[in-house]
């Protein structure tokens, strides 16, 4: 009997932002569904206490159905039979709950379907799905992959796939080959177009989440002859038509109930998305920052459990006549670990906001020209929302990789032991920091946004609010970290070498990640004073981090790069 | 083939879950505490129905309750759940009803519903564990019963075949529509409640919940699916003399205090002698065998 929403206040106060008042009336077109649809919200409130009673759905069946399911799914995870996958029963329970429960399309207009959320209260379930059981999210939250049918396939694929989705079929998006994973310029999967125009998929798809699904988004190769990205579509291989079969399922360390495939394409009938050509430049890029997105949430939720699990441990395990947590050092490593989530959840909210500002408008300039200032708006949100995805996903799994550690640290030996949670956690965490581009590439997408200042630009925005009197000492501090940050950045880009700045990279953005973040929380503490500890807790703690890497730039001689580079 | 099917539910405070307060000094639950849930064998029986929904489409799921308007909180439930409408059946008159002046009321209110080929109810309810109610509308509306139902298999030809829990196993029965079923605890959990289906009922009430609300009454007036019905004793033309207290030959004499205690554990030895000794004992003093 657990309700993951209601047991967990940060939810409602990143729910409440101010700024969801404009996302809401933008993306409801003022109310305009109200008359339409009997579940269409009237106004502005009715929307809130909509996304409030939803949540609170998904927050019971997280809590009382896939969370109880978890250990089951990942002891026995699914298998192959006949090129089938058979999901575990606990996955296939959750899949029927989430079904019955209307919680499949949460984004996809009514028109379709769907519930037509906001991004921000879709990214909360996927949060709590994720707390509930990390492997599950990746089947669930591949609902996601109907954002790009929606955004770029035409009316009729649209109107054939999105209700289907809303209906409850999964989707999965097939990128990765054995020979392109990062590098997904490579991809050969071929494309053939048959005398009729329509087009066929024939070659092979490794480590597919989810690979037998419904609906797949497909990357492949039609332009022949062509050894570049620009040489890439994007297909839609409907299931129901068969031609793909799953070869095998990858035998994983973690998130176990989540079928990861090989799939070889035989002549199987796609559909294409969009134009030629765009399938990695646009579409791709489009889908994996949803994806990112989807993960930066996965990775809070599994730092809530992981800070849970080491908070109820804490308070139990009694050594030399008291409870753990009495000790300073464990007590360190517990507050570290809710200030690590706080950030971390702030971060990916501050995120989802910024992509459902840009994305409505995007929405909204298919029904109408843009005005001016809205045109403006939606310029500034998409560069902060480009921004801020690949510092939340790079952050976020980092240091839910670091609470899932400090979680069996708390556990001591018994964390070592398959008899606890943690050692699940601590598994599930560890592709967190590598699939959807790992941490590396995140910051290669994010170092464009420290020399171009996006980050900076944001910061000084911040710096310029009014806080309470008792925040005025953390406040400066933050700005004593700013200006470590910007002598930093001076000093790596007045080097003037590419390979220096890629070298510094990490840093750099991990400085802007501790700034940022730090400032989120000092926002939220405005609004609820019960934030202010993890507050003072994280900007110690990004503090001496900054100063961390301050030293490291601020001492290192461009030639001594020589000694890092690999050479035979 | 669609079915008429009523779901009776009723509003308890849950005894799950007790602290030291759920108790009064005189001995008598102290609601106030207490949440007020949906009991929980009755959504075991919603399901049943909602899955008849799924199977015979058209099929039609009236919530039918007995209380207060705050009642109306489980017909909201049942809403958010796929049943189609509710009836919240509230009087004075009804007040202190034993479970026979219970189930001439709601007897009444399903002959006032009319036209129905199924009544589906929980087993029993967590306040006073009776498992009477059931049975007894069956009674009153003169209509076969199946009761411990676990799965409603299915309704072909006029007949319903029900898979019943009994206590060393389970038996499979055919009866007649229309027929009551009361609904056993191992039967399928209820389904969630449905996102899209709270979004449309969330307004939903019975016209006292609202009486001081204009905006709320105007709104719900305008959509007729957002009224719960309100019957009284004499919506369903009820005898008074059977409502109610009046209505009712159980009298409540005295309330006792009973405690439960422990006894002493007894530890078995991992050996096949103690083993057996054991084994034998329990089968002569009848527990096993």
């Amino acid at each position: 009997m657990a309700n993951f929403y209601t047991d967990n206040e940060a939810l409602k106060l990143h729910l409440n932002h101010p700024m969801m008042k404009k996302i809401v009336e933008l993306k409801e077109r003022n109310f305009a569904d109200a008359d339409k649809f009997d579940y269409a919200p009237q106004n502005f409130e009715d929307a809130m206490d909509s996304y409030d009673r939803v949540l609170d759905i998904v927050g019971e069946i997280c809590g009382d159905i896939i969370a109880e399911n978890a250990e089951d799914v990942d002891h026995n995870g699914p298998r192959v039979e006949n090129s089938r996958v058979i999901y575990a029963e606990g996955t296939k329970k959750n899949l029927d709950t989430c079904r019955k429960a209307g919680l499949m399309g949460m984004s996809m207009p009514r028109r379709l379907g769907g519930l037509n959320f906001p991004i921000t209260p879709y990214i909360m379930a996927a949060d709590m799905v994720s707390r509930a059981d990390a492997g599950f999210e990746n089947l669930w939250g591949l609902q996601d992959c109907a954002e790009t049918i929606y955004e770029f396939a035409d009316e009729a694929q649209k109107e054939k796939y999105i209700p289907r989705v809303c209906a409850g079929e999964t989707m999965s998006m097939d990128l990765t080959e054995p020979d392109a994973g990062s590098d997904l310029q490579s991809v050969m999967l071929k494309a053939s177009q048959k005398e009729d125009g329509s087009w066929v998929l024939n070659g092979v798809k490794r480590f597919i989440t989810n690979g037998d699904s419904d609906i797949h988004l497909v990357l492949a190769r039609s332009e022949e002859g062509t050894k570049d990205g620009r040489g890439l579509s994007m297909f839609i291989y409907d299931k129901r038509n068969g031609g793909v079969n799953v070869r095998r399922i990858e035998n994983k360390m973690g998130i176990k109930g989540s079928p990861t495939c090989e799939l070889v394409y035989k002549d199987a009938p796609a559909e294409l998305v969009g134009s030629r050509k765009l399938g990695l430049i646009k579409y791709v890029m489009a889908l994996m920052n949803g994806a990112r997105l989807g993960i930066a949430a996965q990775s809070v939720g599994i730092s809530e459990h992981a800070y849970r699990e080491a908070l109820d441990y804490a308070k139990e395990r009694k050594q030399f006549g008291k409870a753990i947590i009495e000790f300073p050092a464990v007590a360190e490593i517990v507050s570290l670990m809710k200030a690590k989530l706080d950030a971390s959840r702030t971060l990916l909210y501050a995120c989802s906001r910024f992509v459902d500002m840009y994305k409505i408008y995007d929405d909204i300039a298919k029904e109408r020209k843009l005005e001016v200032e809205e045109k403006k708006e939606a310029k500034f949100y998409s560069r902060l929302a480009d921004a801020f995805t690949p510092l939340a996903k790079g952050m976020t799994s980092e240091f839910c990789n670091q609470n899932a550690y400090d979680c069996i640290q708390i556990h001591g030996g018994s964390g070592f032991m398959k008899d606890y949670a943690c050692e699940q956690i601590y598994r599930d965490a560890r592709i967190t920091s590598i699939y959807e581009g790992t941490t590396q590439l995140q910051v290669v997408a994010a170092i464009r946004h420290v020399t171009t200042g996006t980050y900076l630009d944001w910061i000084k925005g911040e710096a310029e609010k009014q806080v309470a009197a008792e925040d005025e000492a953390v406040k400066a501090t933050l700005n004593f970290m700013t200006q470590q940050y910007i002598d930093a950045v001076e000093a790596v880009t007045g080097v003037n070498d590419p390979k220096f700045l890629d070298f510094m990279a990490r840093r750099l953005v991990e400085m802007a990640g501790y700034i940022v973040m730090g400032y989120l929380m000092l926002d939220d503490t405005q609004r609820d004073s019960s934030f202010r500890k993890s507050l003072h807790v994280f900007v110690n703690y990004g503090k001496a981090e900054v100063a961390k890497h301050a030293d490291f730039i601020g001492n290192f001689r461009p030639e001594e790069i020589s000694d890092y580079l690999y050479a035979e | 083939m669609s079915l008429n099917i009523i779901v009776l539910a009723k509003q308890v405070p849950d005894t799950r879950n007790v602290g030291k307060d759920a108790m009064k000094e005189d001995g008598t639950i102290n609601r106030a505490v207490l949440p007020a849930i949906f009991n929980p064998e009755d959504l075991n029986a919603l399901e049943q129905a909602l899955k008849l929904k799924e199977m015979y489409p058209g099929t039609t799921v009236t919530l039918l309750t007995m209380g207060p308007a705050r009642a109306a909180e489980v017909i909201r439930e049942g809403l958010y759940r796929g049943a189609d409408r509710g009836i919240v059946l509230s009087d004075r008159a009804f007040a202190g009803a034993d479970t026979l002046a219970t189930s001439y009321a709601l007897n009444a209110a399903v002959r006032k519903i009319g036209n129905y080929d199924l009544i589906i109810g929980g087993r029993q309810a967590i306040d006073g564990d009776t498992a009477q109610v059931g049975p007894q509308i069956a009674e009153k509306l003169k209509l076969p019963q199946v009761t411990y139902a676990e799965e409603i298999i299915e309704v072909k030809d006029g007949k319903v075949v029900v898979k019943r829990r009994l206590e060393g196993g389970v038996e499979t029965v055919k009866a007649p529509l229309p027929l009551v079923i009361t609904v056993n605890g191992s039967a399928d959990e209820c389904r969630p409640r449905n996102a899209r289906n709270v979004q449309k009922y969330k307004y939903a009430a019975v016209p006292s919940e609202i009486a001081n609300d204009e905006e709320r009454k105007a709104f719900v007036a305008a959509r007729p699916y957002l009224e719960i019905g309100e019957w009284t004793a004499a919506t369903v033309e009820a005898d008074l003399a059977q409502c109610g207290l009046a209505g009712s030959p159980t009298k409540v004499k005295g309330i006792e205090n009973v405690v439960f205690t422990a006894k002493d554990a007894r530890r078995i030895e991992n050996n096949d002698e103690e083993l057996e000794g054991l084994i034998k004992e329990l089968i002569a003093n009848h527990t096993i065998g």
